[in-house]
């Protein structure tokens, strides 16, 4: 889109060209669309560059298990790609303008700062990531799941939680609310 | 209304400390309370020792929830002060199922999710796919999916009449919906065969062309509803208590709105002229004309005449395509992507094993991410896609607008009486299906 590589420090020297950065984080196109990869250091400083910079609506936020695809090549370099990836989908309601932000989430470490704070509209959404990925969002006002029962054990986005393998749970008479 | 004025005084005097206010610019998103903190205030005696709050469970099998939608209310006399949807009855793991399926399958399981339109979710999978596997597809087909989107939008806001008069005692109108339904239901039945989860929309076209004698059905619907819509303003738009039921319940402001994600209606009653058809249009939205149809309070009565309105519009879009309907193919003709015909299959060799390997074996779609979204009756439905070059998609994350809206609910439900909160789970008209998926 109509991306501006604001002051790229690196020099001339490598071949390739440096991916052109966007809030601080680098820039990639996929298929058309804008993708920001802030690490998760700086994912709360691009979000909230992103908002000032118009982006009012959280479209979304998912996640994605690359356990069994670690050969992806669509990250820009010093990115290192990780187990799990949050997708944050951002557009400017003005503007109609879209981006997306992806940041890697190791496996050992799964939390992410939450997005509640810049966006209400993350609640959910973020509580659909936990449930389903077992990805934590720290400072998440209600973090619990969502489509799970309370009670389910494990995460079952994720790719080495197998199909079939656990028989329907039912939860006990009288649990909690 | 006055249920936000006579609420308001008895609100200032039981402030509650550990209520959870988000402040952003000048106006303010109030949300709920975190369970930790609702657990913490409920175990103290102390706190609220002389009140009347009551922790009350609606649902999930409550006629006005729509399916199996839950609600934890806390209420104090018949006013709401809190309230939490409780969903996942209906979660049947889809984006893992999608994961398992090929994408010729996908569609099949996708058309589960929103039973009430699913020609949509089967459109932005097919979109997504088609992103990825960067095909044109051709103009035949991009204006046989409009169309049949378009009347899958009317039986959708047709049922949302049915069942927002039925939530609020207009009983009458709910047999008036259903019948307008049945009538684009038949048309549906008629081109793919099956009443809903059509799986029509495919990832390369439509799964069949229009039948014979189309227009001719076509132009008796756009002759028949205009008339309906009147009824239902007679039944309904003007009715003192209809207004009284609605107007100034569950209100909402743009920004609220935009802060909550919301999409769709819910977000154009508060004023927000958004939709994706116009805005980025797929298809060919931008070779037809129409209106946006845009709220000004955010409340109950400007979600219920958006839903009406639109109606008018996409029957106007409907017009416009049984005069543009073009000629030609409705599938795209790339062999890696469309089963052979199957009267091709009985004389070559080839392409019975061309059909083999594409129902066995899928076609591979090249490696990359994409989101493609459209305006489904409920607000943004997006899909969310990654490849990793198989024939299968690594991913399948459908971004679900009435998954998202319900979020409003606790914040439009505040303050109001029980009564309201009825009108305002039928105004926000979440499918289940999709919200569990």
């Amino acid at each position: 889109m109509n991306a501006e590589p604001d002051g790229s420090t690196e020099t001339e020297d490598d071949p390739t060209p440096p991916a052109p950065l966007r809030y601080g984080a680098p820039l990639t196109d996929s298929r058309g669309q804008a993708v920001v990869h802030p690490s998760r250091d700086t994912w709360l400083e691009v979000a909230e560059a992103a908002l000032n910079d118009g982006f009012d609506h959280l479209t979304d936020v998912t996640a994605v298990d690359f356990l069994e695809y670690p050969g992806r090549r669509d990250l820009p370099d010093g990115v290192e790609p990780q187990r799990f990836e949050v997708v944050a989908l951002l557009s400017n309601i003005a503007t109609r303008e879209r981006i997306r932000m992806r940041v890697q989430v190791p496996v050992d470490d799964p939390t992410v700062p939450t997005l509640f704070d810049l966006w209400p509209g993350s609640e959910t959404p973020e509580r659909e990531v936990f449930d389903m990925f077992g990805i934590s969002f720290v400072d998440h006002p209600d973090l619990c799941r969502i489509l799970m029962p309370d009670d389910w054990v494990g995460h079952p986005l994720r790719k080495d939680y197998a199909v079939g393998r656990i028989p329907v749970q039912f939860k006990d008479q009288g649990a909690s609310l | 209304m006055s249920v936000t004025e006579s609420t308001d005084t008895s609100d200032e005097a039981v402030v509650d400390p550990t209520e959870r206010v988000r402040r952003r610019g000048a106006d303010s998103a109030v949300l709920r309370m975190s369970e930790a903190e609702a657990a913490q205030v409920g175990n103290d005696p102390h706190l609220h020792a002389d009140d009347q709050r009551v922790l009350l469970n609606m649902g999930p099998s409550h006629p006005s929830t729509h399916g199996v939608l839950r609600l934890m209310l806390e209420m104090e006399g018949e006013t709401v002060l809190r309230s939490k949807p409780v969903i996942g009855y209906l979660h049947t793991g889809m984006e893992k199922q999608g994961e398992q399926l090929s994408y010729m399958q996908g569609s099949t399981n996708v058309t589960r999710m929103d039973y009430a339109s699913p020609l949509f979710t089967e459109l932005a999978f097919s979109l997504a796919t088609e992103k990825l596997l960067e095909i044109e597809i051709p103009e035949r087909a991009t204006w046989i999916r409009m169309l049949m989107c378009e009347l899958n939008r009317l039986g959708s806001h047709f049922l949302f009449m049915a069942t927002n008069g039925m939530d609020l005692g207009a009983v009458g109108m709910m047999i008036y919906g259903w019948r307008e339904r049945e009538e684009v239901i038949r048309f549906l039945e008629k081109v793919t065969g099956l009443r809903m989860n059509h799986n029509y929309i495919r990832p390369g076209g439509v799964a069949a062309d229009l039948p014979d004698g189309w227009e001719y059905d076509i132009a008796r619907l756009l002759e028949m509803i205009p008339p309906r819509l009147e009824e239902y303003d007679t039944l309904m738009t003007g009715q003192p208590i209809w207004r009284g039921r609605l107007q100034g319940v569950g209100a909402m402001s743009a920004e609220e709105a935009i802060a909550l994600s919301a999409t769709g209606p819910v977000l154009r009653s508060a004023g927000v002229p958004s939709d994706l058809r116009r805005d980025e249009p797929y298809l060919a939205y931008d070779q037809v004309e129409f209106d946006v149809i845009v709220g000004t309070y955010g409340d109950c009565y400007d979600r219920y005449a958006i839903r009406l309105n639109e109606i008018r519009e996409s029957v106007r879009i409907i017009g416009q395509i049984l005069e543009a309907m073009p000629s030609g193919d409705y599938r795209v003709q790339d062999k890696k992507v469309t089963p052979p015909p199957r009267a091709r299959i009985d004389e070559s060799m080839e392409a019975l094993i061309h059909h083999f390997k594409i129902f066995t074996e899928g076609y591979k779609v090249p490696a990359g991410e994409v989101y493609a979204a459209v305006e489904s009756p409920r607000g943004e439905l997006g899909v969310y896609m990654v490849s990793d070059g198989s024939s299968h998609p690594y991913r399948m994350h459908v971004r679900a607008p009435s998954f998202v809206n319900l979020q409003t609910m606790p914040h439009l439900m505040r303050d109001g009486l029980i009564a309201d909160g009825v009108a305002i789970i039928s105004s926000v008209d979440p499918v289940m299906g999709e919200v569990d998926r």
